[in-house]
């Protein structure tokens, strides 16, 4: 027998591992002589956050200078934030004398392709030049594609029309169905928790207030009903009635904006009026009339003047209209589609949706502190070089989507996207608010970049009409359901299929990413819900 | 076949008789007298052609009052509600669900094992070798042996195929009568659409006529049906697609089947 070497020592091994967890993208692929280049690192506002510093090319990668910028900012191992980056390439023509810059929104994942990424930009020699580089925070969890069917829940006795999660966590999902109920599923056991009987007819749409507290669903009955989940019974006073006809979709007020103590809800029906309620008493607040059409989608942004919120409803008018949340006037209305407006997405969405509920944060105690955090994530979601900028996107019949911001820039779209062959379905904005996605009847899933509009990616893959999409709660994945009876996971940044999900019997009508990122949720025409995990 | 339009020309120059309108007034008044002899009196096959005829119109005759009686009901009528539940974003859509590629209905069908192998036609009427086949008698020294067949059914013939040499060509499809195409009806959507044929599956008659690609009445035949964008249960894209054929191409030139869904 050969002398068999001794196992290395404690610190031998917690250097290693060590080295192991930090450096784990040097690749001895690229040439050690490369060379290096400056780069100075901004954030979202153009503000520069270090000293320009040399990196050695050889070892650029998106990671490790994610890792350098970390440790120039003086953090702690603990506190790393993982950072994406976009070059900023400044380029001067020939005929005009002002560079003009061009922004690559994705960072080569290998660094020796980042030579000829910048050669085919006009930049022969970055060693010579100072790159920009424009550091864009990433959430520091990690949500993994789902990849397998966990539970398969029957239940429901009709197909299923909406889903979705409760903002807290652990979340549950809710469920309404054609036969004229809403269900609320324990996710993590995948049984039945509460069943919401009383609608008389098709529960069209559910929504969960931004605590957490209480479940508003819509009818084709024309009434809206608020229901308590924990309990499963009607909240006291719980059903509005007030509209003439189907309600087809509601929005609760941002919590950070609730006065003394109620939530007001918004609900969007097809006689073509909006009318905010109050919750817990049910007196209508508002009734927000003004559309000519059915109205398609309402959202409740916590925009406007100063922050006392906007509301924004689209239409089969072929117009947006913005309202104002306090008096119930209209601000402006937004028209520049040619055909119906189906669906609007907000830039802060998710962090409405979400109120106070953050990961890694400690739910405050006082309903002062919940406020404050809600309020505060709103502010650090809709910050874009210093003022509070709510986006909205809307999709049309016309086979295009704006982009828009009522607040800055009045009636004028700040971009118009163009490039689905049939009518645009559903429009989602990323939960960091960067992309936008959009579900088509075209068969395909398109990505935009949210802050001008400009077209990233195709996700083709589904063989009939996309009905929904939902982003993950990093913003890494997203998940799209389909009439082809599969919903599909995608990789945002590749726009490669992360994984294909079939399972379905039939069309799916909606689906969910829950909050915490752990599961999805999705129901449809074969009536059990189905809840996927990874 | 009259040249020109005459009559209208001389209308137009000369005008009508001057009787004109009250022959026509009269010819309008004795229709019923008319229709009512025609439908006692006539016999055999004008009597079938005038019964179909005066059928279609008086069907046409009844839709008509249908409509003037709902366009004369005073205020609005009631809320039309789709059949099935759907979201909201499928209200007021132009009907999607009749584009649905696979009803639950029939997956339930399928899910029961006899019905597995249940087809549209489940019994074909014989062929006998005599009527599929005739004789050729080729070359010189084996004309009396004749050995040769050919194929006086339809037939599909793959891609790829070349004859084989005289000698050891036992079997000749003719090239009139190959098909490469069907016209397949998808039972649920009721449309009907040209597909391309890929393989015959199975011919009931004989193994025989399977391998010769012989397309007969109750052939099961595979399909390309990548068009139609069916999707399997397992959510991948469906290709091929089995389809039996429902009329006799021999006698009527053209391939029609039913897709087995």
């Amino acid at each position: 027998m050969a002398t068999v070497v001794p196992p290395p020592s404690k610190r031998q091994r917690r250097d290693e591992l060590e080295r192991s967890q930090v450096q784990q993208d040097v690749t001895a692929v690229a040439a050690a002589d490369l060379g290096s280049f400056k780069a100075r690192f901004v954030d979202g506002d153009g503000n520069q956050m270090t000293d320009v510093v040399e990196i050695p090319l050889a070892d650029a990668t998106e990671k490790n200078v994610s890792l350098l910028l970390n440790t120039l900012l003086g953090r702690d191992r603990e506190d790393h934030t993982p950072y994406r980056f976009r070059i900023h390439v400044s380029t001067t023509s020939k005929d005009s004398s002002t560079p003009t810059t061009t922004i690559l929104d994705f960072y080569p994942t290998n660094p020796s392709a980042l030579l000829p990424l910048l050669a085919s930009h006009g930049i022969t020699s970055p060693f010579e030049t100072t790159l920009t580089l424009a550091a864009e925070p990433q959430s520091i969890f990690r949500v993994q594609a789902v990849s397998r069917l966990a539970h398969r829940i029957p239940g429901h006795g009709q197909p299923i029309l909406c889903a979705s999660f409760s903002p807290n966590s652990p979340s549950r999902l809710a469920t309404g169905s054609g036969d004229n109920t809403a269900r609320i599923w324990d996710p993590d056991t995948g049984t039945p928790f509460r069943t919401l009987a009383g609608h008389t007819g098709w529960v069209l749409g559910v929504s969960w207030a931004p605590d957490g507290s209480r479940l508003a669903t819509c009818s084709m009955d024309k009434t809206v009903r608020v229901w308590d989940p924990e309990t499963g019974k009607l909240a006291p006073g719980g059903e509005f009635k007030g509209h003439n006809k189907w309600v087809l979709g509601l929005a609760w007020e941002p919590y950070h904006l609730w006065r003394d103590g109620t939530p007001r809800l918004a609900s969007a029906s097809k006689d073509g009026s909006v009318r905010i309620w109050v919750v817990n008493t049910g007196r209508t607040e508002h009734v927000l009339g003004g559309h000519k059409g059915s109205v398609s989608c309402v959202r409740w942004g916590a925009g406007g003047d100063k922050g006392t919120g906007l509301i924004y409803t689209a239409s089969h008018d072929k117009t947006v209209k913005v309202w104002d949340a306090v008096q119930g006037t209209l601000v402006c209305t937004l028209s520049a589609h040619a055909h119906w407006v189906n669906h609007l997405a907000l830039s802060t969405d998710h962090v409405l949706r979400t109120g106070y509920f953050e990961y890694g944060k400690e739910i405050p105690d006082s309903e002062e502190g919940k406020r404050a955090l809600a309020r505060e994530r709103f502010e650090k979601a809709a910050r874009m070089q210093g003022k509070v900028v709510e986006r909205l996107a809307s999709a049309s019949d016309d086979f295009s989507m704006y982009l828009w911001d009522p607040m800055n820039e009045g009636t004028k779209p700040v971009a118009r996207m163009l490039g689905h062959q049939k009518q645009v379905n559903h429009v989602t904005f990323s939960p960091d608010g960067t992309l936008i996605a959009s579900a088509s009847w075209d068969n395909h899933t398109k990505l935009w970049n949210a802050r001008d509009g400009k077209f990233i990616n195709t996700l083709r893959g589904h063989v009939a009409p996309v009905y929904q999409c939902a982003f993950s709660a990093d913003s890494r994945l997203l998940v799209s359901a389909s009439k082809d009876t599969t919903l599909k996971c995608w990789n945002v940044r590749t726009g490669k299929l992360a994984n294909d999900l079939p399972g379905h019997e039939d069309e799916v009508y909606a689906v969910d990413w829950s909050p915490d990122g752990k599961m999805v949720g999705s129901g449809g025409k074969d009536k059990a819900v189905r809840l996927w995990r990874n | 076949m009259p040249q020109n339009e005459y009559i209208e020309r001389s209308i137009k120059q000369h005008g009508r008789r001057l009787d004109h309108e009250e022959r026509t007034r009269k010819k309008a008044a004795r229709e019923g007298h008319k229709a009512s002899e025609n439908a006692q009196n006539l016999r055999g096959l004008r009597a079938k052609l005038y019964a179909k005829k005066r059928h279609h119109e008086k069907i046409q005759l009844r839709k008509t009052i249908k409509a003037h009686e709902e366009r004369n009901v005073k205020g609005a009528a009631a809320e039309k509600e789709p059949a099935n539940p759907i979201p909201s974003y499928l209200l007021d859509r132009a009907n999607p669900t009749n584009a649905k590629a696979l009803s639950t209905q029939i997956k339930n069908k399928r899910a029961e094992k006899a019905a597995k192998f249940a087809v549209p036609l489940p019994k074909v009427r014989g062929i006998a070798e005599e009527e599929m086949f005739k004789v050729v008698k080729t070359g010189k020294k084996t004309a009396k042996k004749a050995w040769k067949r050919v194929v006086t059914k339809p037939t599909f013939v793959g891609p790829d195929f070349t004859r084989r040499a005289p000698k050891f060509e036992r079997f000749i499809r003719p090239m009139g009568l190959r098909y490469k195409k069907a016209h397949i009806t998808h039972p649920t959507l009721n449309v009907t659409v040209q597909l391309p044929i890929l393989g015959v599956k199975k011919n009931p008659q004989q193994p025989l006529y399977t391998q010769l690609g012989v397309l007969t009445k109750g052939t099961i035949i595979e399909v390309n049906v990548s068009d139609l964008g069916i999707v399997t249960a397992g959510g991948k894209v469906a290709w091929g697609r089995y389809a039996q054929i429902t009329n006799s191409p021999e006698m009527d030139g053209c391939v029609n089947g039913v897709l087995l869904v």
